[in-house]
């Protein structure tokens, strides 16, 4: 059963500049114990569904369709009830740990006053939990870490300190945004693993979002490919990074150091002023005239879903232009 | 240099203040005599030995009254600060937080107060309140919170869309908890600086107000009172206004040193400069 269901959802910012279609129907399901990695460059609204989730936008934005979370539905929930649930049931691991830390307080304080924001227990027993909560996470020495302040800790500190303060109130959901921003290899591998270790330990639901590959490739169960505000293709992780199917993942498997560096050429649609047809056609190596008129609606393939005119319904042979000349890419 | 030059400050003005806080609690050891005895026989001394500063017109001992007045001067200007220091960071608070109408109708307050001189107004409502200490400390709190209002609500808004708020609003922290946890601890640092120099300036206003008879009242041993009763007797005893005169400036200055200081110190940006 799944644990969060996401259907048509639409969040749109209302802007000096016009309507921004952040997100654009997107239809998503996450599964307990389950991992989904969403995929995509800066800018395709990644992001922005991650926050939708926790209806964590700012004033401007607005947020249609439907999420409901455990068969609840979040849309609708009063603010105080919503509360209720972040951190408790759903958390948020946040980007860029140099400022998701307040600079002024201690990791033990902000620690701290994150369990007991959860549960009520003293400061004495809530400091023990923080400590053995870090040793869990592999930062070292960790009770001199609690008296520290965030500038003196490492970027992979910090970010295991922030995945700590995401898991204290033993969510059943958690949305890591770009878990893995800023760090340098070794630290994202040894991310990588906290995050893994903990889902192992919660069984909890983890959508991560990030447009590093490799991450999803070593973390995911599922993953879901977003371009423009749309998921383009989505399925079982092995199968979609193994064989791409949507031209635009092809590309960004392409794009991989270890597949020959090639970038897809040209830059996003803006999210205010959307093409008619497929969003992708202007990039696309395999766009036929149909594509920048015909909006593709997504393809239910036995192993996945796409969102390409390749392969909707009598165009099946679309196997010809598939795979010209890019090979199944092994992440 | 900048640091070094910002230390040097903090430790004068604390030294100042330290020694203006030890005379104030041990005013009933260090002072000879009782500050409001009269001696109609022994008015108008020259400082000597058994009158450090000499006497007033009633024959009042005046080191005696400038070490007590240090009481008075001191108390005003801590709890006028507090009071003042309360009212301004709750209302930038609030206004910086929420936004909006509440934002806009607290902020054009603070604007039309800030329009009056702080000292006219401070004389319009202690003219109103009547004098006496309680009333002094209202009205020089009342026209004493707006700096503090403008200063917090800047740092507020930079502060709320930083990421960290964001991230614990993610986990669960509703909008007070967020506030008073997390966003005022860093905004506190200007609101410091800002008291540490705000209580000179009360000690100055309310000796003002003293002088022109409308702050404490005799015979309490204020220093602003004391310059006004001494003010007839310039040319002949002049020790009657310079003692009293001296504490203000010194204290001002002790306060002054201390904030100016220590704005250096906490200043970010000279912060940024000490290597680790």
């Amino acid at each position: 059963m799944s644990l969060l269901q996401i259907r048509n959802l639409c969040t749109t910012f209302y802007t000096p500049g016009g309507l921004v279609r952040a997100v654009d129907g997107v239809s998503l399901d996450l599964v307990m114990g389950k991992t989904t990695g969403l995929i995509g460059e800066t800018g395709c609204g990644k992001s922005v569904l991650g926050h939708s989730i926790l209806r964590l936008l700012p004033a401007n934005a607005r947020i249609e369709g439907s999420i409901r979370f455990k068969g609840e539905e979040l849309l609708c929930l009063p603010e105080t009830k919503l509360r209720r649930l972040r951190g408790r049931e759903m958390a948020f691991i946040p980007q860029s740990p140099a400022t998701s830390l307040n600079p002024v307080l201690t990791i033990g304080r902000q620690l701290v006053e994150t369990i007991r924001l959860h549960k009520r227990v003293s400061r004495q027993k809530a400091r023990e939990a923080a400590a053995a909560l870090l040793e869990l996470l592999d930062l070292p020495a960790p009770e001199k870490r609690l008296a520290e302040y965030p500038h003196q800790l490492s970027g992979g500190m910090r970010q295991r300190v922030l995945a700590a303060m995401g898991v204290v109130g033993n969510p059943s959901l958690l949305i890591a945004d770009e878990p893995t921003k800023g760090l340098d290899a070794i630290v994202r591998r040894q991310m990588a693993a906290v995050l893994r270790r903990l889902t192992a330990k919660t069984g909890a639901a983890l959508l991560l979002i990030t447009h590093d590959l490799r991450v999803v490739a070593g973390l995911c169960d599922d993953v879901a490919v977003m371009y423009a505000g749309e998921i383009i293709e989505s399925g079982p992780a092995r199968v979609v990074l193994t064989d791409p199917r949507h031209p635009y993942t092809r590309g960004l498997l392409g794009s991989l150091p270890a597949h020959g560096l090639k970038p897809i050429p040209g830059v996003s649609p803006s999210l205010i002023d959307l093409p008619a047809g497929c969003r992708f056609f202007h990039r696309c190596p395999d766009a036929s005239p149909a594509c920048g008129e015909v909006w593709p609606s997504l393809v239910k393939q036995p192993d996945r879903q796409v969102r390409c005119l390749l392969f909707a319904q009598g165009r099946e042979s679309g196997k010809g232009v598939y795979g010209r000349d890019l090979q199944a890419a092994v992440v | 240099m900048h640091t070094e030059t910002g230390n040097k400050a903090v430790v004068g003005g604390l030294i100042v203040v330290l020694l203006l806080a030890g005379v104030a609690v041990s005013a009933p050891l260090l002072a000879p005599g009782d500050p409001g005895r009269q001696n109609l026989v022994l008015n108008l001394i020259k400082p000597c030995w058994e009158y450090p500063f000499g006497t007033d017109e009633l024959g009042r001992c005046i080191f005696s009254r400038v070490v007590y007045g240090t009481r008075v001067s001191l108390t005003i200007g801590v709890v006028v600060t507090a009071i003042s220091g309360l009212i301004g960071v709750f209302t930038g608070l609030i206004a910086g937080y929420f936004g909006g109408l509440l934002d806009e109708i607290l902020m054009r307050t603070v604007d039309v107060l800030l329009a009056f001189p702080g000292l006219v107004l401070a004389l319009v409502l202690a003219g109103l309140l009547g004098p006496g200490l309680p009333n002094v400390i209202l009205a020089l709190a009342l026209v004493g919170w707006m700096g503090y209002a403008r200063v917090v609500r800047g740092a507020v808004m930079a502060v709320k869309v930083k990421e960290f708020v964001a991230g614990v609003r993610a986990l669960g922290a509703g909008d007070w908890y967020i506030l008073v946890r997390h966003i005022l601890p860093n905004v506190l640092a200007p609101v410091i600086v800002m008291a540490t120099l705000g209580i000179g300036h009360v000690i100055l206003n309310a000796a003002a107000l003293s002088f022109l008879g409308l702050g404490v009242q005799p015979p309490t041993p204020e220093w602003g009172a004391m310059l006004n009763g001494g003010r007839s007797y310039l040319r002949t005893a002049p020790h009657l206004t310079v003692f009293p005169g001296l504490a203000i400036m010194v204290t001002v200055l002790g306060f002054n040193f201390l904030g100016d200081g220590l704005r250096d110190v906490l200043d970010p940006r000279s912060q940024a400069k000490i290597p680790d």
